[in-house]
């Protein structure tokens, strides 16, 4: 992320003091230990133009509780601060992009990632059927209701293996943990990549 | 156990036996898509359907806030019309009222509308225990009660079963050796069963989709017309009504009759609507009750973000576009109310202690909140109850040690680096819940943080 938005002419700063934003904490039911670390979050972050997150899920928790703050989701920042939708990048290969909950019904981003997608040199975007539906990660939901998850998942691994696409990608590096490590279980040749991955490619 | 809840199973136990059964996600697949679909088409006819959702969020806010005033109006209104109202803090008062009126008319039998308040407070086990029998008369409640089964679904509440099922269970019950299980033939079985029921039966029980305070008026939607019989037929017909189905004015339901056909049913306008205000003479029951019921609603009225909860129509939109639901069933979530409106209820009405796994059968992905057509925010109450719910000690060490690594950078990093050392550890203790399907994520050598630093340096 930091390569792509230098490549753009955005100054990154990365702020060392950060740690976690809370959400974790905050979904799990740890409400204090959540606002806590929300707290310190605006501490670390205080005084930034944006402040750029390559995670829907995250964005989506501390704008909802910070909503004073600059906060933005990667391909938000892109499109509408930045105004970019080609972004320079060359990729060429077959890529499924799976919406995350987050990114969709959160924070409501819409095709933004499509469009950005949509641009990268050689990139194919194939469709994934049932895209809206959730992939089973759901944080602390993947290990406390394993057996709904992994049902979630393999319904949500058969969609991505019939799209025939070479990688999945989507806006969540914790979702994509969840579906990586099931396609990695599978054997499948399907690979996982961040969507800010192949936005930096060239 | 309450009378609501069905079964003490934590959630998480109970969804591993209902996920192996393959008939039974069959058949959930094939249905709630069905209707998911048929949804979405008639809600997209309404160009001001938001409006609408907003609406009903609104109204369902304010009523309330002064339930109270709306509550007292409504028995003035229905006892006006010549109505008797009784109010029944819980389930054993509603019980015993209605086990009561049955008894004084001398009834041994009584014929049942579909109604989840009743299922909630276990009254036809109470009417059997008094020596009266309750028959359902909806078709899917009636297929449930001959097998002994309960309900799984809202509003559907045999879903869970398929055609041949049934006709296995009619030619054992109700039907003959014959029947097959073309749909016609199936209802035309139950139709017959029932016929007789509704023509002897001397009390009929419903329970009611709206209260209106200025008219004292009742409101059931229902789609077989079994229904209107037991709210017509019988000379007595007793009610039982949760303090939250209050409208305040007539005109409220303008904005219900658009909203719950088409979130539930996915149809323009249920078949049947009927509407009472009292008896009136030489048409319908004689004699008309509502029971009007707390059963634990006044606790979560307290609670101000719970009490959202309240505002639940009973669409069961957000079962149908629930992935969890989808492939558990109703019967994990161990209660009539299940799916996420259930998730977010139960603990609320019978206390989280009861159910203390439910709120984390989700994974927040907000299906549910973005289908409710009275836009109850679902997720953040199941947050909201996470917080209360109790949690084991091993979970609560492990997300105090992470709030304190997370507190300061150094722990942060340290901790950084000793996930890098402990990869491979994850398949034992708590995370066996991952690694039983899933291969634990690929820890790069080198750390974002490692990397910035190397750079500016």
């Amino acid at each position: 992320m930091v390569e792509l938005l230098e490549r753009l002419d955005c100054t990154v700063e990365f702020r060392q003091e950060q740690t976690c934003c809370g959400q974790m904490h905050l979904n799990a039911g740890y409400r204090d230990e959540g606002l806590a670390l929300v707290e310190r979050f605006r501490g670390v972050f205080a005084g930034a133009d944006a402040i750029v997150a390559p995670s829907a899920s995250c964005a989506g928790h501390v704008r909802a509780a910070a909503p004073e703050l600059p906060v933005y989701e990667l391909t938000e920042y892109l499109t509408d601060v930045l105004g970019v939708v080609d972004v320079g990048a060359r990729f060429p290969h077959r890529v499924c992009y799976h919406p995350t909950c987050h990114s969709l019904r959160e924070l409501h981003v819409g095709d933004r990632p499509q469009r950005l997608l949509g641009s990268v040199g050689g990139l194919e975007v194939v469709p994934l059927a049932d895209a809206d539906q959730c992939c089973g990660f759901g944080g602390t939901f993947a290990v406390k209701n394993a057996d709904v998850s992994t049902a979630m998942m393999e319904d949500k691994l058969d969609r991505i293996e019939q799209s025939g696409a070479e990688i999945v990608t989507s806006a969540d590096n914790s979702c994509l943990m969840h579906l990586g490590g099931g396609l990695r279980r599978r054997g499948s040749a399907v690979r996982t990549m961040h969507l800010v991955e192949i936005l930096a490619a060239t | 156990m309450s009378a609501a809840r069905r079964s003490s199973a934590s959630f998480p136990s109970a969804a591993r036996v209902e996920l192996g059964r393959t008939q039974l996600r069959r058949n959930l697949g094939h249905a709630t898509a069905t209707i998911r679909r048929k949804r979405l088409a008639t809600v997209g006819e309404l160009a001001d359907w938001e409006e609408l959702r907003e609406a009903g969020r609104v109204i369902k806010d304010r009523t309330m806030r002064s339930l109270d005033r709306h509550l007292e109006e409504f028995e003035r209104a229905f006892t006006a019309a010549g109505g008797e109202v009784h109010w029944a803090r819980d389930a054993d008062e509603a019980n015993a009222i209605t086990v009561a009126i049955a008894l004084r008319h001398g009834a041994t039998e009584v014929v049942k509308v579909k109604s989840l308040t009743t299922d909630e407070i276990g009254l036809n086990d109470a009417l059997a225990a008094a020596g009266v029998d309750a028959i359902e008369t909806d078709f899917a409640e009636l297929i449930l009660q001959l097998d002994g089964d309960w309900s799984s679904h809202i509003l559907v509440p045999a879903i869970h079963r398929n055609r041949t099922e049934i006709r296995d269970l009619f030619r054992r019950t109700i039907g003959d050796a014959e029947l097959t299980d073309d749909p016609s033939q199936l209802a035309e079985t139950a139709r017959r069963h029932l016929r007789e029921r509704f023509l002897r039966a001397r009390v009929g029980i419903s329970g009611a989709n709206f209260a209106v305070a200025e008219t004292g008026s009742l409101v059931v939607l229902e789609s077989e017309g079994n229904g209107r019989m037991c709210t017509t037929l019988p000379n007595v017909l007793i009610s039982v009504v949760g303090i939250e189905k209050l409208v305040p004015r007539w005109e409220d339901l303008e904005v219900f009759l658009q909203l719950l056909p088409r979130s539930s049913t996915g149809e323009r306008m249920n078949p049947y609507t009927s509407v009472w205000s009292g008896p009136v003479e030489g048409d319908g029951p004689r004699e008309m009750h509502v029971i009007l019921l707390d059963n634990g609603r006044t606790r979560v009225l307290a609670d101000a973000v719970g009490r959202q909860a309240l505002h639940c129509i009973r669409c069961s939109a957000c079962l149908n576009v629930c992935p969890v639901y989808e492939r558990t069933g109703g019967h994990a979530y161990g209660s009539i109310y299940p799916g996420p409106i259930g998730a977010i209820l139960t603990p609320q009405l019978e206390g989280i202690d009861h159910a203390p796994s439910l709120p984390f059968a989700s994974s927040l992905c907000g299906a549910c909140e973005e289908a409710c057509p009275v836009k109850i925010e679902i997720p953040r109450v199941l947050v909201h109850l996470r917080g209360k719910a109790p949690k084991p000690r091993a979970e609560r060490r492990a997300f105090a040690a992470l709030a304190w690594a997370f507190a300061d950078r150094r722990r942060y990093e340290r901790g950084q680096r000793l996930a890098r050392l402990g990869r491979g550890l994850g398949r034992l203790g708590p995370l066996r819940g991952w690694t039983a399907s899933r291969e634990l994520p690929q820890v790069p050598d080198t750390s974002f943080r490692d990397w910035w630093r190397d750079r500016g340096a």
